[in-house]
């Protein structure tokens, strides 16, 4: 029985992950046994007392107080048990301690960003120390998302009109994926990122050195990394494939038609317009669904991706 | 003052034995003739007959739909159709199966027909008011066809602010769709609480009344009290869509919350809308082929009460993770653990009810067991989502479209199917195979099983539901799932198949082929335009099966056939062979 449940629950990554999986443990086990006692009760009462002839005569058994006590009595024990349990569980699960490390979340249609307190951005990439509670305060853009990390056992509406937050404590040093679990339209399921647990040590590394390695790259280089690092390809191909958005491919300096007729050329400063302003001009035949980078990335970081297209002929 | 006692107030009625007529030449079917009589009818059967084909219509589409969503996903990324079309699909197929299927079929279909003949009444007590509520439907059904072929609506059948205040398509006709629709479910709730009330026949007391009528009984009061919350609703959100009146869309100072919580106040009574019916065909179903009277006939009575009650009360545990207070979460999943109580009761009485019975393991009766097994594990993982802290992990996963399939599919569409095959031989007066219905009930278990078990594991792996691709660890149990889909497929084919042969060239059906102690078994098959040609009268329990059945055929005795006014007449026949109770 332990097997099913380890068969059927992701690595539990978190403090609280172990709580959560004993009571579904607790459930399945109680569950399954009263599941094979109703079934075979069913089919043993049916070969047992199965009809002989059309004269059959049945007793008439229409109460039993003793028996209908029971079966309301202990089934109303197990759910209380099973709710007094579920609860406490859920009080740790919102519970963040004190000395909790903070991370800003922002969900967008169709990507995470994290903002640490150096001021660094990542997209679709959280990086926490390990062995440290993180807390996330989370808030949309737009429409609703779900934040949801099934290793520590954590999810929680991210909300267009108010902060949410949760928080975890990861005890290994690895990757988890995050997934998106409120439907949010077209890219709902490409809005994945990954959760990268590092040492203390590494933790402080990597968040002081964040951003300052992109200074001694090529334009064009870091302007790819960049397109990968922000999820811009999930909506943008560079080969010519159309997506949500229009392709990467043949963009730079093309005549471009917009929704209201206007022809424009796809110059800097068109490009630029589309990063920090998307919906200010919509190209025809697509939706206005893109959010605004305006604050996540800086001028040098623009003019690298404006590089990376000027590649993509 | 003739007809009373001196000492008492009570009306003794001269009753005999009217044995039901076999094979008839005249019934309802064949009474009134052509199209026009059909489309005019106020007769309860036909009605009940005409919502039967258009939800057949609607679960043929919605079971298309389904079977496009897991080809679909037989591939982690795109196998034949694009994330906007998936979206459509996955939304029309939960709009379609709940609000044109899964609603009308226990009520309106079922409910329709066998509600007047189990009460021994001519018809419900408005029987135009009736003809109008399918026609409602019809309206909303038109207006959701609309919404399809005019830009499709991606919100997924939960409509979630503020993404469907800003998408594109026609949410709009399909909001609008629903809004007309939740009349019909209304009109016929208060139809069926009239009725129920003012039309049983002679000695049905409230404690003679069949399960199955308690049960349409809790049912219509949910109808009632909660589908006026879902037409609000969708007028709020109508407005915002249409004049940019902020309420649910935080861009314009609403609260998506909110809309939440009006949404489930009433889409969770909603589901007992769709499942209480079910319970009531059950208790019917196994008392008549355990030929057994009904064990707990209160406790099963009153447990539907008391679910159509509590169910008003937990519609929050749809939103533990959507930013509503602690400690509304905690009272949301007590009183979700309270709703598990009187269901479980249920199960353990039928099961009682079977114990020491003679049981004829006819379809319909393996449609009750398979409803039972599959009922018990959807209502297990219900036990799951309510756990607060396991929830937080389950939430939104593939665990809950299990959960959700289980309980419904699992659940309601194997009652409904067990009323459809254990009613049809009143119905249309034919027999269908035992053989091709055994074969395709066998198949559509081991069908349902696959499709659904692998997804309890998939969502408690983490599987994120309404996901077109996902990552290529749950692609083995999205394979299997699918070829499951596909054997269920097969087996409503075969269904289709044995049922159509049945209308054509099924044997003819008697009165009472299971030999039931019920009321709408005592009269002909298929019944008289009228139900009955005399006014029934009741002195036994419907589940007596320790009592003759001379004594579930009484009428009135008159000389007439009970019709018209003859209030006067000289009533002047020889008792039967049993007297008044």
């Amino acid at each position: 029985m332990n097997r099913l449940t380890e068969f059927m629950l992701p690595p539990a990554k978190s403090t609280t992950a172990e709580s959560t999986d004993a009571l579904f443990h607790f459930i399945n086990v109680t569950s399954i046994i009263l599941l094979l006692g109703i079934t075979v009760a069913i089919i043993y009462f049916s070969w047992k007392y199965r009809r002989r002839s059309d004269d059959d005569v049945t007793p008439v058994i229409a109460h039993n107080s003793k028996l209908e006590i029971t079966w309301s009595v202990i089934p109303l024990i197990l759910v209380m048990i099973v709710f007094g349990w579920g609860f406490t569980g859920y009080i740790n699960l919102i519970t963040p301690p004190d000395d909790a490390y903070e991370i800003r979340v922002v969900g967008k249609s169709w990507l995470w960003e994290f903002h640490y307190e150096t001021g660094h951005v990542s997209v679709n990439e959280l990086h926490v120390p390990v062995n440290r509670p993180v807390k996330l305060i989370m808030s949309s853009d737009d429409v609703l998302h779900s934040f949801y990390i099934p290793d520590y056992r954590v999810k929680m509406d991210v909300l267009p009109n108010r902060y949410t937050s949760l928080w975890f404590e990861a005890t290994e040093i690895s990757e988890s994926v995050i997934y998106c679990t409120e439907y949010c339209g077209t890219a709902h399921s490409n809005m994945l990122a990954t959760a990268h647990v590092h040492s203390q040590e590494d933790f402080e590394t990597w968040l002081e050195s964040a951003g300052s390695a992109d200074d001694d790259m090529d334009p064009a280089e870091l302007g790819e990394q960049l397109v990968t690092r922000n999820a811009c390809n999930t909506c943008h191909s560079s080969d010519g494939t159309r997506l949500i958005g229009p392709t990467f491919q043949g963009l730079w300096m093309a005549e471009r038609t917009m929704q209201d007729g206007e022809v424009v050329v796809a110059d800097e400063n068109y490009i630029r317009e589309s990063i920090l302003e998307p919906n200010a001009r919509i190209n025809e035949g697509y939706d206005p669904v893109m959010p605004s980078y305006a604050g996540s990335l800086n001028d040098r970081q623009i003019d690298a991706i404006i590089e990376y297209i000027k590649t993509l002929q | 003052m003739a007809t009373n006692d001196s000492t008492t107030n009570v009306k003794r009625l001269q009753v005999r034995r009217y044995k039901p007529e076999e094979n008839p030449e005249t019934h309802y079917l064949n009474q009134e003739k052509g199209l026009w009589a059909w489309l005019t009818t106020v007769d309860h059967k036909k009605i009940g007959l005409m919502y039967l084909g258009a939800i057949a219509f609607f679960f043929f589409v919605g079971g298309v739909l389904a079977l496009l969503l897991r080809t679909e996903l037989l591939t982690p990324a795109r196998s034949f159709m694009d994330a906007d079309v998936y979206n459509q699909v996955f939304t029309l197929h939960g709009a379609i199966m709940i609000f044109f299927f899964l609603i009308p079929a226990g009520p309106a279909v079922l409910g329709n027909f066998i509600l007047p003949l189990q009460l021994g009444a001519k018809d419900v007590a408005f029987p135009r008011l009736n003809l109008a509520s399918f026609y409602i439907y019809v309206i909303g059904a038109v207006f959701t066809l609309v919404a399809i072929f005019t830009g499709g609506v991606d919100t997924g059948w939960t409509f979630y602010t503020p993404y469907s205040a800003t998408t594109g398509g026609n949410v709009m006709a399909m909001t609008f769709g629903v809004f007309i629709l939740g009349f019909s479910s209304i009109l016929t709730g208060m139809n069926f609480i009239v009725t129920i009330h003012k039309m049983r026949a002679p000695g049905i007391t409230w404690n003679k009344l069949p399960l199955n009528m308690w049960a349409l009984y809790a049912t219509s009061i949910i109808q009632i009290l909660a589908t006026p919350v879902l037409a609000i609703t969708l007028l709020l959100l109508t407005m915002e869509r249409a004049l940019g009146i902020g309420i649910f869309d935080p861009a314009l100072g609403g609260d998506p919350v909110l809309y939440q919580h009006f949404f489930w106040f009433y889409s969770h009574p909603a589901v007992y809308i769709m499942i209480v019916p079910g319970f009531g065909v059950i208790s019917e179903v196994i008392s008549t082929f355990s030929r057994k009277i009904i064990f707990g006939y209160w406790a099963i009575a009153l447990s539907s009460l008391a679910i159509a009650f509590i169910g008003f009360l937990v519609w929050g545990h749809h939103m533990f993770t959507a930013g509503q207070s602690s400690l509304a979460n905690m009272v949301f999943s007590f009183l979700t653990f309270l709703v598990g109580i009187p269901t479980g009761i249920k199960i353990f009485n039928w099961l009682a009810t079977m114990y020491k019975g003679s049981i004829d393991m006819k379809t319909p009766m393996l449609y009750a067991m398979v409803f039972l097994f599959l009922f018990t594990l959807g209502g297990f993982t219900g036990i799951m989502l309510g756990a607060l802290s396991v929830d937080i992990h389950l939430h939104d996963t593939y665990y809950v479209v299990a959960h959700f399939h289980y309980v419904m599919m699992g659940g309601m569409v194997m009652a409904f199917l067990a009323g459809l095959h254990y009613w049809w031989p009143k119905i249309f007066g034919k027999m269908y195979s035992e053989f091709w219905a055994k074969i395709s009930l066998g198949l559509l278990f081991i069908g349902f099983n696959m499709t659904f078990l692998p997804q309890f594991v998939m969502g408690a792996q983490g599987m994120p539901r309404r996901y077109f691709n996902y990552i290529d660890q749950f692609q083995s149990f999205h394979q299997f799932s699918t070829i499951g889909a596909y054997v269920m497929g097969v087996a409503f084919v075969i269904m289709a198949g044995y049922m159509l042969h049945s209308l054509m060239k099924g044997k003819p059906a008697s009165a009472n082929p299971w030999g039931s102690r019920a009321l709408e078994w005592q009269t002909s098959s298929p019944p008289d335009l009228h139900n009955f040609h005399h006014t029934p009268v009741v002195i036994n329990g419907p589940y007596d099966y320790h009592k003759p059945m001379s004594e579930f055929q009484l009428g009135i005795a008159t000389s007439h056939n009970g019709h018209g006014h003859h209030d006067h007449e000289t009533v002047n026949v020889p008792k039967t062979e049993k007297e008044q109770a």
